[in-house]
């Protein structure tokens, strides 16, 4: 027995950590979550470049480059503890790429850029305090400040190699288009075309499969809440279909709108920001019925052709007011409209 | 069976019960033991022995020190040292009795042993009472209160929690094995203190063999109208309000107990525990502990006395192979750190877990990034992320009506958060700030 005993070696004491509890966590932390987003991405991004040509690629990146250097520079200044290995502004910066014509003088990329991070994360205190999604306030910002820039479609070379520059063939967007004379209008691309991009628009905006892949992805991986996409393309489909059947002169066919303006992008990777977004289910449907219902209305009666930015923002906004009405019922808490009636 | 078996929330880390396979071994008298007073919720128990007496195995060392209270008994013989305070695993002092073994063991006259079928529901409490029974899952409050509900709130459910949803921890596990018999005695007994007809056991079903064998003895006639349901495997599913809700669909009211539902909810060992108390006259000075971790030479399930300290229980399991990063008493999800090995094991003590420096991460906590994974796991269906932003700025205020004070602190919120914020121990301090508020409005009247 003495033996053993003195073969036993107890523990060190003195480096032992004591903390509260739980003491494991689960591996998912807010860097694997971002990189989801980002391969996510992926897929679309590699269409945007066999479509747009090695241009695009030169967009992304200079988009993701000055999100990242505008997030450090900012944290800098303000003091705090430096976090972009967190991923999240370089998601910024992808997601900002994608809202952007590949004919955007890489320039407007480094000022639109300014204006995501800048307005839109680290001036209310960063990541997890910004009210709007950072990426559309960049794409919004640029919109109004730099109207024929953004809205400037070079048609798709589907040539990978080729660059798109300001001598490219341009033209109009499908949503565009349909708010232009019937002579033009005649000239909408076909559904096909839609679904595996072949027609002009932002980087995004196009290759509808791509992005369909990637947020379906995400759904399974537990990144995004499958309720805000759902609910947001089916009230999309809903409204224009209604509109359709009434006006099909004035308004086109539901699978158009679905598949064409950045629906996917907007419905997948842009609505569903965590940070921006209601935080239980239940809100989450509430807010993809409500960006919906707006993207519609712009869609069917606005000045604007595409409505998802404006939808989203304007969601975003009416966030923490959602949160408050789709509060959970807690266990054991008598739900208080009921005891009233008892 | 049928079992409604869904919680909402929950979460599922990995079990870890590398103890699960190695029977329970009787750990060797060591020469000290010093046994805490106050081993329960409620007022310590008042010593009855002084310093320089010989005690012999299950003698009294101090009787309870008031309705909710425990008396505390001897672990084996020996002589009384001093009577101190000792280190708690929560890090506060207890008021505790020193004990020299004499290495004979020498056993006291038992309680008279009693005829459970025969004897009088007021009786079994009272034996209950005596042989010091508290709650062995964690809370460890005295057995004997749970057991006298008041008049008004009628009892129609007895449930034995057999869950031990905790991950590492196999105690339950190995003590529903080797002595199914304890366990489904110690049912009855209860049942027929409370004078309940239903008696329900719910199992996790990580244990299809601790199901099978108690199924086995049900069928076989000697313990007719005992119910086992198989419970999905989802922590905390073996949380009280939560094993209520799953078992009958009932929901224990905000602020409320089991008994507002018509349910006593007992662990299993406790039952077991019970089981010998009254059959055997025997008190309670030992439990099955499961001392488990990959630093760990030998991880196993011992019956441990009462009193022997962490240092020894280590010992038994053959020491360490690498130094440890933490030492926690109980499990991972609500398990004390401790940062003394002097501890003793205690009636509550359901397990040793020893984390290595790969097992146990550190970081630094962000800002929450609203992902809702808190809103997910929350049992009870609370918004964790919200409340934890609102105490950070502490308006408790507005955490009381976001009904912080319903978090059972299981910990899921704090498991599944990407941004590693320190959710239950935010929800720990607003619960004892609006609770010392409220005390002082109270005091005011």
């Amino acid at each position: 027995m003495s033996e053993t005993e003195q073969t036993v070696r107890l523990p060190d004491m003195t480096h032992l950590v004591v903390s509260s509890s739980p003491h494991i966590h689960d591996k998912d932390d807010v860097r694997a979550i971002m990189l989801k987003v980002i391969c996510a991405l992926a897929p679309a991004c590699l269409a945007s470049i066999y479509i747009f040509g090695i241009r695009a690629l030169m967009v992304l990146l200079v988009c993701a480059a000055s999100c990242v250097a505008f997030e450090a520079l900012f944290t800098r200044m303000q003091g705090r503890p430096l976090r972009v290995n967190d991923c999240s502004g370089l998601l910024t910066g992808i997601l900002l790429g994608m809202n952007l014509p590949v004919t955007a003088p890489l320039w407007l990329c480094v000022v639109g850029s300014l204006a995501a991070i800048g307005l839109g994360k680290m001036a209310y205190g960063g990541l997890g305090y910004n009210p709007f999604n950072p990426a559309l306030v960049g794409r919004v910002a640029l919109l109004i400040a730099f109207p024929s820039a953004m809205t400037t479609w070079a048609l798709p070379a589907c040539n990978p190699l080729k660059w798109l520059g300001a001598d490219a063939a341009t033209g109009a967007t499908p949503l565009a288009l349909l708010e232009s004379s019937e002579a033009e209008a005649a000239a909408m691309p076909s559904f096909s075309a839609l679904f595996w991009g072949g027609t002009g628009g932002s980087l995004g905006e196009t290759c509808a499969a791509a992005l369909l892949v990637g947020g379906i992805a995400l759904v399974f991986l537990n990144v995004i809440r499958w309720q805000i996409p759902v609910c947001l393309l089916g009230t999309v489909a809903l409204c224009t279909g209604i509109g359709h059947l009434v006006h099909p002169e004035q308004v086109a066919s539901p699978l158009l709108h679905l598949f064409s303006g950045g629906l996917f992008l907007g419905a997948f990777f842009m609505a569903t920001d965590m940070v921006t977004t209601p935080l239980s289910r239940k809100g989450a449907v509430v807010f993809g019925i409500g960006c919906g219902l707006f993207t519609s209305a712009i869609r069917m009666w606005g000045n604007y052709p595409e409505g998802m930015s404006f939808s989203i923002l304007i969601m975003n906004s009416l966030t923490p007011l959602i949160d408050r009405f789709t509060a959970r019922r807690p266990f054991g808490v008598r739900d208080a409209r009921k005891e009233v009636k008892a | 069976m049928f079992s409604f078996g869904k919680f909402y929330g929950g979460v599922h880390p990995d079990d870890g019960k590398i103890a699960s396979g190695s029977a329970i071994e009787d750990a060797p008298l060591v020469e000290r033991y010093v046994i805490p007073l106050r081993q329960h919720i409620g007022a310590p128990a008042s010593p009855v022995v002084a310093k320089g007496d010989k005690v012999l195995r299950g003698q009294l060392l101090a009787q309870a020190g008031g309705f909710v209270s425990a008396p505390v008994h001897s672990p084996t013989s020996g002589k009384i040292v001093d009577i101190t305070t000792c280190l708690g695993p929560m890090g506060n002092q207890l008021p505790a009795v020193v004990l020299e073994s004499d290495g004979e063991d020498q056993a006291a006259e038992p309680m008279p042993p009693m005829d459970w079928h025969n004897a009088s529901p007021a009786d079994l409490k009272k034996r209950v009472g005596d042989a010091g029974l508290v709650g062995m899952g964690g809370a460890s409050f005295p057995t004997i209160v749970k057991l006298s509900p008041p008049a008004d709130k009628p009892i129609d459910t007895l449930i034995m929690n057999g869950v031990e949803c905790e991950p590492c921890l196999t105690a339950d596990h190995r003590l529903m094995l080797e002595h199914p018999d304890r366990v489904l005695t110690g049912a009855e007994i209860v049942a027929k203190i409370l004078g309940v007809k239903r008696i329900v056991i719910g199992i996790e079903r990580n244990k299809p063999d601790a199901i099978a064998l108690l199924n086995k003895l049900i069928k076989a006639g000697d313990y007719k109208g005992i119910e086992i349901h198989d419970l999905p495997m989802r922590y905390p599913q073996g949380a009280e309000k939560q094993l209520i809700f799953a078992i009958t669909g009932r929901q224990v009211p905000s602020g409320g107990l089991p008994m507002d539902v018509g349910c006593v909810v007992q662990n299993v060992g406790s039952a077991a525990t019970i089981a010998e108390a009254v059959g055997a006259g025997k008190p309670f000075y030992e439990r099955i502990t499961t001392v488990v971790g990959t630093p760990l030479v030998r991880s196993g399930n011992w019956r441990t006395r009462v009193g022997m300290s962490y240092k020894d229980a280590i010992t038994l399991a053959g020491g360490v192979k690498e130094d440890p990063a933490k030492v926690i008493s109980g499990g991972p999800m609500m398990g004390f750190s401790v940062y003394s090995l002097d501890i003793p094991i205690m009636k509550n003590t359901s397990g040793i877990l020893l984390l290595s420096a790969s097992e146990l991460s550190q970081y630094s906590s962000g800002a929450c990034i609203r992902c809702g994974r808190c809103n997910d796991g929350c049992p009870m269906s609370l918004t964790p992320g919200l409340m934890s932003v609102q105490i950070e700025n502490e308006h408790y205020d507005m955490a009381e009506k976001w009904h912080v004070m319903d978090c059972i602190e299981c910990g899921c919120c704090a498991y599944s958060c990407p941004a590693h914020r320190p959710l239950v121990q935010h929800m720990r301090r607003a619960k004892s700030v609006i609770a010392a508020s409220r005390r002082a409005a109270e005091n005011k009247k």
